[in-house]
């Protein structure tokens, strides 16, 4: 092993870690705001990959189809649960959320597949239809459940998980895609070769993240998010509309996801549930940040990239066994060092 | 062919008579051939199992004059699923033949059902099982020991020395791995570098980074699907300019789809079936596979053919010629039917089909030989037969 070979997997390592803390970070930013172990994180992942691809192949992507249906689901069930909704007002406001958005969406890509318009406006019409999916997914499974336990909001996800990884089968088949490389370029650093990809990954995680600090910094509602996550009833009680906090959360979730799937695809081959993979191994880093911690769960994001690129050049049979046994330590660590406190229940 | 129970409900008295024969005669009439297939339409394996599905529309209504009725079920790619699945057919729908699972983990689950109640297994899948215990199991797909040795053999030709690995960390890569151990010193070439990946891996770098360090004349990819693309993607990235061969898991359209100029040249072990109308006049597999190639990209459009379908059409060919040997001592549905089913399926010679001439005997529940498999290369896009 030289240093060249050491370069080439720290970058393979740097880059696949940049995933991971992306959505290592959506992860904390769900359970911090909502307490649901969001396990569908992944699929947003597959999603966001598979419905550029079906862009880029000129195929109508049906992700569209599904964001209508959810948001008139999202729609009636609002409407049925909630008498306060059922005001003109409110009515209105909801039928243009609801229903005119994925409609706008589902005819902006009506028009825009046979044209084949490129990446400039397929990525943004992608990641929008999935940023919707989020909020809608929350309001009509999560929202509720609010009150009820972490184990009972962590099963939902569960179900929600198995739904997706369904759908996305019958939605976009059984095989993997690829997409076209955003650059194809590649640089000579000394004596690696970086590939163009590899510096667009790092790129937007690293924007990504400066964004989001300066959102949780220094808006309002970034504010109100952070006050949600600190305590709930407490935001509450100062008039922090906690369930709007909740669907920003998935929203940036469901976002973060997508623009996850839309980065690797490129590089790898993606499937219909290549996603609960990808998602687990952000969600080993989230717990070594102790699903609080954004940057303890990023920095360790890129430290599982870097031991899954090291163990995949040493002992690949084993890859996956010493990623996920990274978790095992640290949870050793963390409850010999934490006094215990009884669950909630 | 797959049952429609009864829509048109015309009075009452009639759809309860109806149910009351329906009661008394569970499954089927009496004659019918019922013939369970179980095949992944779900799971990590669904882009073997639903060709395999989709082949079944296109079964015969009847065979040897008997009705034909075909059960079709998903085992999910999970062998406890494949084995309740199987056990139902057995039990509840009394089938005389079990086809599946295309999954090799469900396949084997199968076979275990198969062995303990006494029904005929044609497996779509290569499966190993231990000597005696595929009494009742026979294969449709090639075996893997045969592949590897028209592999090797070309790799002979070609003056390959050393040899690296790259296969799946499951029972598919284990097959390929351990044919290429055992045949190394006998064919003179040295296997220096076995790397193994999941399916789902987003990345292969470190293990190609390792082949390459081993400087292998040549690399075998064991895996199957879109995912054998990937390392064969990642060496050409990295410089890798020696040849590099895959097996028949990896022959799809798909496979060509995802790896683009990168698999441009790759040398593939496949059945027949893939070039269908490239094979020679004459060969004993041609007719068959261009009827199965025609009838299966009528329904699904251009290049959907598979050799996961393909084994399970095949499955019904075999079925052409041992059901009426078998007819002769007994009737669908009984014991004796399915005893003397297996039977025929030991004794009957030269069964042609889509991937290869079937010879099963007593000793070998595989039945293909070198008729059963092709050398491909990809040129322009396209399977283009080695000679």
């Amino acid at each position: 092993m030289d240093s060249t070979i050491v370069l080439f997997l720290a970058q393979d390592g740097v880059t696949n870690g940049a995933i991971y803390a992306l959505l290592a970070l959506s992860l904390v930013l769900v359970f911090t705001i909502t307490r649901v172990i969001f396990i569908p994180q992944g699929e947003f992942v597959a999603y966001g990959a598979l419905t550029l691809a079906a862009f880029e192949r000129g195929v109508f992507p049906m992700t569209a189809w599904f964001t209508v249906a959810l948001g008139l689901a999202a729609f009636a069930a609002d409407v049925i649960r909630d008498p306060a909704a059922r005001r003109p007002r409110r009515l209105a406001k909801a039928l243009a959320g609801d229903i005119g958005a994925p409609a706008a969406l589902l005819l902006a890509t009506w028009v825009a597949v046979p044209l084949k318009l490129g990446p400039l406006a397929e990525v943004p019409l992608t990641l929008a239809m999935l940023a919707l999916l989020g909020p809608f997914l929350y309001r009509l499974v999560f929202q509720p459940l609010a009150e009820a336990s972490v184990l009972v909001l962590l099963i939902a996800a569960v179900g929600v998980h198995l739904a997706m990884v369904g759908l996305g089968l019958l939605v976009f088949g059984a095989e993997g895609f690829r997409t076209a490389p955003l650059t194809a370029a590649m640089f000579e650093v000394g004596p690696a070769l970086v590939s163009g990809q590899s510096l667009w990954v790092l790129g937007v995680t690293g924007g990504l993240i400066a964004a989001l600090w300066a959102f949780f910094e220094h808006t309002l509602t970034g504010k109100a998010l952070r006050a949600t996550a600190v305590n709930r009833l407490g935001a509450r009680l100062v008039g922090i509309p906690t369930t709007a906090a909740g669907r920003i959360a998935f929203a940036l979730a469901a976002l973060i996801g997508a623009l996850s799937g839309v980065l690797i695809a490129p590089v790898t081959t993606v499937f219909y549930d290549t996603g609960f993979l990808t998602g687990l191994k952000g969600f080993v880093a989230a717990i070594i940040g102790g699903l609080v911690s954004y940057p303890l769960g990023a920095a360790a994001a890129i430290l599982v990239g870097l031991v899954e690129a090291f163990a995949s050049f040493w002992a690949s049979t084993f890859k996956e066994v010493i990623v996920f046994t990274i978790i095992i330590p640290v949870l050793l660590w963390r409850s010999l060092r934490s006094t215990h406190v009884e669950d909630e229940e | 062919m797959t049952e429609i129970r009864s829509t048109a409900c015309r009075g009452l008295r009639r759809v309860l008579l109806a149910a009351g024969v329906a009661a008394a005669l569970p499954g089927a009439a009496l004659a019918d051939v019922t013939v369970g297939l179980i095949v992944p339409a779900t799971g990590s394996t669904a882009a073997l199992g639903i060709p395999a599905k989709n082949t079944a529309a296109l079964f015969p209504e009847t065979i040897a004059g008997e009705k034909l009725r075909v059960i079709v079920v998903d085992d999910a790619s999970d062998p406890t699923t494949a084995t309740t699945q199987a056990r139902r057919l057995v039990t509840e729908e009394k089938v005389d033949v079990l086809l599946g699972s295309v999954m090799t983990g469900a396949a084997i689950a199968v076979a275990g059902v198969a062995r303990e109640s006494e029904v005929p297994q044609l497996s779509l899948s290569p499966i190993d099982l231990p000597a005696g215990a595929d009494k009742w199991t026979f294969r449709m797909p090639q075996n893997v020991t045969l592949m590897a040795k028209a592999v090797i053999a070309h790799m002979r030709a070609n003056n390959v020395k050393t040899v690296g690995f790259i296969g799946f960390s499951d029972a598919w890569g284990d097959f390929w791995l351990r044919d290429l151990k055992a045949l190394a010193d006998a064919s003179g070439f040295k296997l220096v570098a076995e790397e193994r990946y999941a399916r789902a891996d987003t990345s292969v770098t470190g293990q190609a980074l390792k082949l390459l360090a081993a400087r292998p004349d040549a690399i075998l990819v064991g895996a199957s699907g879109t995912a054998a693309a990937l390392p064969q993607i990642t060496l050409r990235e990295r410089g890798y300019k020696g040849p590099i061969y895959q097996t028949h898991g990896a022959v799809t359209h798909d496979f060509i789809r995802i790896g683009g100029a990168a698999v441009e040249g790759a040398i593939l072990a496949s059945g027949p079936v893939m070039v269908a109308d490239q094979l020679p006049e004459g060969h004993p597999v041609r007719a068959v596979a261009s009827d199965y190639v025609t009838k299966y990209e009528a329904k699904y459009g251009a290049n959907t053919r598979t050799q996961f379908g393909a084994h399970t059409n095949d499955a019904i060919e075999v079925l052409k010629r041992v059901v009426p040997v078998a007819l002769k001592t007994a009737k669908p549905g009984s014991k004796e039917f399915r005893a003397a089913l297996r039977d025929a399926l030991e004794n009957e010679k030269e069964i042609p089909a889509s991937q290869g001439v079937y010879n099963f005997t007593k000793d070998d529940h595989f039945g293909l030989d070198q008729r059963g498999y092709v050398l491909l290369t990809i040129e322009k896009g396209g399977w283009k037969l080695l000679k």
